[in-house]
């Protein structure tokens, strides 16, 4: 039974949404807090391909140098997403160019391939990999053990993050404050809120968080290194966040819609079916547009919408 | 003792000279910036750049390999100028430039046996057509929906690549060779050499007629927002929504215009890789090329100027070109896209100079001990 089809996707579903998961939790801190940060490829690229030098050079048992290589991974991102944050927050640069930019100089093209072809990454797979482990012994459970109980450790991290995320932006004082500067920066300013800084913490955490993402590209899903392995998946975390409607939770769900998408046309031709690849590789994208219709206008205006100050930058004496 | 204020005040009026200098000082940053790099990671920075700047624009034929790599960039750069300074993101260059392929080569094989202005003709509007109808999905949906254009267009570029995939891989359509070899190795059907574009050449260095088209659209933009209703209008709109409206502007149709009038521009740009370069329906190569993205990049180091995007495509063109050239040699693949990056970087860290004023304050007690001590 756990080789029928429908578990496959399944199981593949949360490991191809994992790092999308953690991309889109980022993305979602930063624009909480008003920040609308579009170099999530890029910075998700620069933790995968930091954190694949990181378990290549570091020597060490497997258990000491995989953390590691996801904290370099972090580290990596924060400090793309500081970059950023600068360039934005300080600067008052236009977002969207600036994330652009920022895609652009760490992205396939950019910095990760430089850094790849510096440090000759291609010629080598892993010496590690993050490895599906068998919690509790409940691996061979029909159904739920594949998909629950036979994941990664980055998967079993990933809900942890998910937890404390919501939780975090929705029952705790910072969390609150996270929120009125998304909204009304001035009111929280006025309240004493320092907006700048929380605006750059939540740039900057969301940049690790891309980063760990990038990490699960280069040190689960396909630990090798090629130029540009994110495959656009930052692209669609923006959407994600959206598609979640701004909320940790949603943004599990939307994650594994999006996961199983993206694994379905691959498992389909393992299992010898002749389908149009193309077809169902679209449809993330089109239901994406479709989503973002939805909530744009009608039912998701009126209380689900995004952060009234999204993108925009705040100057205290100008409004 | 206090330390010195920055005090950052917005300007109310821009100075020329700023306009001019800034741009100059940030590729001057962004070298420095890169420089940098080379020698953390152990390259000698002079001989890099030396060896950049010859590939690029002064060795045997690099003007004219310049060209053909500027030649995209600048359709994808006006794309991105003519919306962004309506304030519409419309990061969807690249798919507009697929789908214009599509485009002018179905119109191409179409007409075959016509003569070569005819056909050159119909490639040129085969590709805007369709590029505008590609932008004015997001246009549309922005215009009367309300959705964010940022995404829309940029997940319409993923949907322009795969269906670029499906018509070279995946079917038998009316734009792949179906002749023996092309079963086996798929790829586009070739064109007509009457639907191959002139070339130009002065001296040494050949122009691409694709080249010339988008000099020509830079004029036609130039105009369209410096001397028209609609450009101005189209600019009041992006600049204040609200007072648009009041003032009676019809918003929505120039939304839905400007965002066709992109596409079709970043289309004529697909049409022009057909006929000044490639020919051939090239699925892979045109995705690998990125010109939507680095559209972007040479827009906003024109800072939307019309003109200016034509320079800066070249200068950009100029990078990709040499990018191409030493790729071979030992020279640090990425560098390109790092450079871009850290340009752009630079250009929008100095654009606040232009915007603001940043004065130093000192505190006043300060300044008063040292004006008695003066005395």
């Amino acid at each position: 039974m756990n080789s029928s089809i429908v578990v496959v996707v399944l199981a593949s579903a949360v490991a191809y949404g994992t790092p999308l998961l953690y991309a889109a939790l980022g993305e979602l801190l930063a624009e909480r807090s008003g920040v609308l940060n579009l170099g999530v490829e890029g910075m998700m690229l620069v933790g995968a391909v930091l954190g694949f030098l990181a378990v290549q050079r570091i020597d060490g048992p497997k258990g000491v140098v995989l953390p590691l290589a996801v904290a370099v991974a972090a580290l990596a991102g924060a400090v793309a997403a500081l970059v950023l944050a600068f360039l934005v927050i300080t600067l008052r640069a236009n977002q969207i160019v600036a994330g652009l930019a920022l895609t652009i100089l760490c992205g396939a093209a950019g910095l990760s391939s430089y850094i790849a072809n510096d440090f000759e990454l291609a010629a080598n797979p892993a010496r590690y990999s993050f490895e599906e482990v068998n919690a509790f012994g409940l691996q061979e459970l029909p159904v739920v053990g594949p998909v629950i109980f036979g994941q990664t450790w980055l998967v079993y991290a990933s809900w942890i993050c998910v937890v404390l995320v919501g939780l975090y932006l929705s029952r705790t004082r910072p969390g609150l404050n996270v929120r009125a500067i998304g909204e009304v920066p001035a009111a929280a300013d006025a309240m004493g809120i320092s907006v700048t800084r929380y605006r750059y913490a939540h740039t900057i955490a969301g940049g690790a968080f891309a980063g760990v993402g990038g990490a699960c590209f280069s040190l689960a899903l396909t630990p090798l290194w090629v130029d540009g392995l994110t495959g656009g998946t930052g692209w669609i975390a923006i959407a994600l966040v959206i598609f979640a409607f701004w909320r940790a939770d949603l943004c599990l769900v939307g994650a594994y819609v999006f996961g199983a998408f993206s694994a379905l046309p691959l498992i389909l031709q393992a299992k010898g079916y002749t389908v149009t690849p193309q077809l169902f590789q679209a449809l993330p994208y089109v239901m994406t547009i479709v989503v973002l219709v939805i909530v744009s206008s009608g039912i998701g205006r009126r209380r689900l919408g995004a952060p009234a100050s999204l993108g925009v930058p705040y100057v205290r004496e100008e409004r | 003792m206090s330390l010195p204020q920055v005090r950052i005040e917005k300007r109310l009026e821009q100075r020329r000279w700023l306009m001019v200098a800034v741009p100059l000082g940030s590729l001057v940053v962004a070298h420095i910036a890169i420089a940098i790099l080379l020698v953390a990671t152990g390259h000698p920075p002079i001989p890099t750049f030396r060896r950049l700047f010859d590939a690029a624009y002064l060795a045997d034929g690099a003007l004219t390999n310049s060209l053909i790599a500027a030649t995209p960039l600048a359709f994808t750069g006006l794309a991105a100028a003519v919306a962004f300074r309506m304030k519409l993101f419309n990061i969807g260059a690249e798919g507009q430039l697929y789908v214009g392929a599509i485009g002018a080569s179905g119109v191409a094989i179409l007409l075959a046996g016509q003569s070569a202005p005819v056909l050159i003709g119909a490639m040129i509007v085969g590709g805007a057509v369709l590029g505008a109808a590609w932008g004015a999905i997001p246009g549309l949906l922005r215009a009367f929906l309300r959705t964010n254009e940022i995404i829309t267009s940029l997940m319409l570029n993923y949907v322009a690549a795969l269906v670029l995939n499906y018509l070279i891989f995946d079917s038998l359509s009316y734009w792949r060779d179906t002749s023996a070899t092309g079963l086996v190795f798929p790829q586009g059907k070739v064109l007509v050499d009457a639907a191959t574009w002139p070339v130009t050449t002065i001296g040494s260095v050949a122009i691409p007629f694709g080249f010339l088209v988008a000099v020509a659209v830079a004029f036609i933009v130039w105009v369209l927002y410096t001397r028209t209703r609609f450009g101005f209008e189209a600019q009041v709109i992006g600049d204040s929504p609200r007072a648009a409206r009041y003032a009676g502007m019809r918003t929505r149709r120039k939304i839905v215009a400007i965002m066709c009038l992109s596409g079709a521009i970043a289309g004529i740009g697909g049409a022009s890789q057909m006929g000044d370069f490639r020919h051939v329906l090239d699925a892979r190569g045109l995705q690998q090329a990125n010109y939507g993205y680095t559209g972007i990049v040479v827009a906003a180091l024109a800072r939307y100027n019309p003109f200016a995007v034509v320079f800066a495509a070249f200068l950009l063109g100029g990078l990709q070109n040499a990018g191409y050239t030493l790729q071979s040699a030992e020279f640090p693949s990425g560098l390109v896209g790092v450079m871009q990056g850290m340009i752009l970087f630079a250009m929008l860290g100095g654009e606040l100079l232009v915007q603001y004023r940043i004065s130093i304050a000192r505190p006043i007690r300060h300044a008063r001990a040292q004006t008695e001590s003066a005395s």
